[in-house]
């Protein structure tokens, strides 16, 4: 959000990623192309979070994967630090990478279960052939997660979720990296156990000043711990911009849904509030509406939704928003 | 109080494993009424889910049931399997989280609610399956007539969980048991499932146990509330007094874990559930508890009455820890 000051760590522009689905009908072969991601940009500063919120479908993974070019973008371009990473080699990646790492959802497929909870640690300085003992670098990322060093020796089995968890940032941190992404990193966990992942999170940005793409559906935990938030809706942004605004002032009417719709764990809140209740589903990314996606649930669309596709533009609360009749 | 549809007393589970005995349940009691919603709220582990499936006699033979569970004045633990089999999908009837693994999907969804309707009623098939698409409409489910005769593949996330409490609702049960019936899907699709949740409890009077991990769902559309813990009620009561003030150090606990507007840093639970081959002696909670004295880990705590709720915590009245306001 940051254009006008400083170069931002990350830059990700028109950033386009189709999958192509082969479905066979009968003998015929047909191709169809699921639009995962449509013309996604935003920046994120050193030292700040950007929040990636939206439901299922909306591409929010499939961004976060191609910010480290996990996934190869169909088109667009990602800086990193100043440099394009789509026109790099796989070799030139390599040593980029140790500059960006992701933490993901499942704490209990991201971590070999035969090997002990150090080795895993240490392996990404043995890929980046970084020499010496590792030991005491295992020591000390355990420390920083809040787990104790002779949990090196243990196996992924003998830890709770919370705490594979925290060995799987551990090793995302091995490499001092200045930017992770985190894809869903705390819904696999209990509440009171989540709290403890998310002050963490926090906790390391103050420490060691790196940036994190938050990805996640929980709006409640996105909007604790982002700075920025982008709203995604069926491949697109719909919205982005400080989290106060968005939060406070929600411009799209898509924003303003989904913030009615999170239960908030207070009764008295609950029962006097207006809800705004979406009618269906999302749509299929296979063939998405024509002009803005959200139209076929929106109660404001009118034939221009349908015609024209809205721009992301900038409103007075501060925000950037793809609306023809905002909030 | 209204008299119980369904009421459980000291309903117990273990399971046998090959490293012993896994206590799931621990002496929990539930009353619920023509109705009402009472939520049941806990972690992964805290036998919320087992203690429903053990009373809808759901559990595989491993485990071993014993208590009292009585829906409309009929005993169902050591009921005739005969019996319980005639009760369930009729008088009780039970809403998964996930809803492709409860349909089949070889038949159309229509001949699926039939085929409920007919295994509980002598009913033509041709009025059983305009009855079916009656359901579907009452579900919220748009062109019902068309869509009942669609296979489950047919049909989205969200509209597959309308269709399972349609067939859930097909013979007007008296308790409507739905676990975790929203954690799949997407938030805006779950306000509408609980929507719909409220229309069948509203215009049906079914009495309806929403177990989920969620206190927002709960403080959206629960009545009343039962907090578990390692197998055990720690506490219950109306939903308005134990968001206003929780008497028990895991419900407040709970409570301060979950981000919230305004507040800077979260406070989680320290430590992590005991485990159920050998549960704590004392109140289950006490490991993990900041308010944890010695008597606290001497006997198993039960409910007692404390301002409005009942309460397992035995410092309730001395430590009055209250909610996130006070």
């Amino acid at each position: 959000m940051n254009m006008q000051s400083q170069a931002p760590l990350l830059s990700v522009q028109n950033l386009v990623k189709n999958f192509e689905l082969r479905a066979s009908k009968g003998l015929r072969k047909s191709k169809r192309i699921v639009q995962a991601v449509s013309d996604v940009s935003f920046n994120v500063s050193t030292g700040k979070t950007l929040g990636i919120v939206g439901e299922s479908g909306s591409g929010k993974t499939t961004v976060g994967r191609s910010i480290l070019q996990l996934i190869t973008p169909t088109s667009g371009r990602i800086f990193f630090d100043g440099q394009d990473l789509t026109e790099l080699s796989f070799e030139e990646l390599r040593v980029v990478r140790r500059q960006m790492q992701i933490v993901f959802q499942d704490p209990f497929a991201s971590l070999d279960p035969k090997m002990t909870v150090g080795t895993s640690i240490s392996e990404p300085l043995v890929v980046q052939g970084i020499s010496g003992d590792h030991q005491d670098r295992v020591a000390e990322l355990l420390d920083l997660v809040g787990l104790a060093p002779d949990h090196a020796r243990r196996f992924p089995h003998e830890f709770s979720g919370g705490q594979r968890q925290r060995v799987g940032i551990a090793r995302a941190l091995a490499l001092d990296p200045k930017l992770i992404v985190l894809d869903e990193p705390v819904s696999a966990l209990d509440v009171s156990i989540q709290a403890g992942v998310v002050n963490l999170f926090g906790d390391l940005q103050k420490r060691l000043g790196m940036s994190f793409v938050f990805i996640a559906h929980d709006l409640s935990v996105v909007r604790h711990i982002a700075d920025d938030v982008a709203v995604m809706y069926l491949g697109k942004i719909v919205e982005i911009g400080n989290k106060n605004a968005v939060y406070n002032n929600p411009s799209h009417p898509y924003t303003k849904a989904l913030l009615s719709a999170v239960p908030l764990p207070d009764p008295k809140v609950e029962r006097l509030r207006h809800r705004i209740m979406l009618e269906g589903d999302v749509p299929s990314p296979v063939n998405p509406p024509t002009g803005c996606r959200f139209r076929t649930r929106c109660w404001k669309a009118t034939e221009l939704c349908a015609q024209t596709e809205p721009e992301l533009v900038a409103r007075a609360t501060g925000q950037q928003s793809a609306c023809h009749f905002p909030e | 109080m209204a008299e119980s549809v369904l009421s459980i007393r000291d309903l117990r589970v273990t399971f046998q494993t090959q490293m012993g005995e896994l206590c799931a349940v621990r002496g929990v009691d539930v009353d619920i009424a023509a109705g009402e919603i009472l939520g049941v709220v806990g972690e992964s582990g805290s036998g919320k889910s087992v203690s429903f499936l053990a009373a809808m006699g759901l559990l595989p033979a491993t485990a071993t049931v014993t208590g009292s569970v009585m829906l409309d004045g009929v005993e169902l633990i050591g009921a005739k399997k005969k019996l319980v089999r005639s009760i369930r999908g009729r008088l009780m009837s039970m809403v998964f989280q996930d809803p492709l693994s409860a349909l089949n999907p070889v038949h159309r969804v229509g001949d699926q609610i039939v085929e409920m309707i007919q295994s509980h009623q002598k009913i033509d098939e041709t009025k059983a399956f305009a009855r079916a698409v009656e359901l579907l409409e009452i579900v919220g489910i748009p062109q019902p007539d068309e869509r009942a005769k669609q296979y489950p593949h047919e049909f989205s996330g969200g509209m597959r969980q309308r269709v399972v409490i349609a067939m859930a609702i097909a013979n007007n049960p008296k308790v409507l048991i739905a676990d975790e019936p929203t954690t799949a899907l997407d938030v805006t699709v779950q306000a509408q499932i609980l929507e719909v949740i409220q229309r069948v409890q509203q215009s049906f009077g079914t009495a309806v146990v929403l177990i989920t991990h969620d206190l927002g769902v709960i403080a959206r559309v629960a009545d009343s509330v039962n907090v578990m813990y390692a197998g055990r009620n720690v506490e219950s009561g109306s939903v308005q007094d134990l968001f206003d003030h929780p008497s028990h150090p895991y419900t407040r606990g709970l409570l301060s874990s979950l981000p919230q507007e305004g507040i800077e840093r979260l406070i989680p639970i320290a430590g992590f559930p005991p485990n159920m081959l050998a549960p704590p002696p004392g109140c289950g909670f006490a490991p993990r508890c900041p308010h944890v004295i010695q008597s606290c880990n001497a006997s198993l705590p039960s409910l007692v009455p404390f301002e409005g709720l009942m309460t397992s915590c035995i410092r309730a009245d001395e430590l009055r820890i209250g909610g996130l306001r006070s």
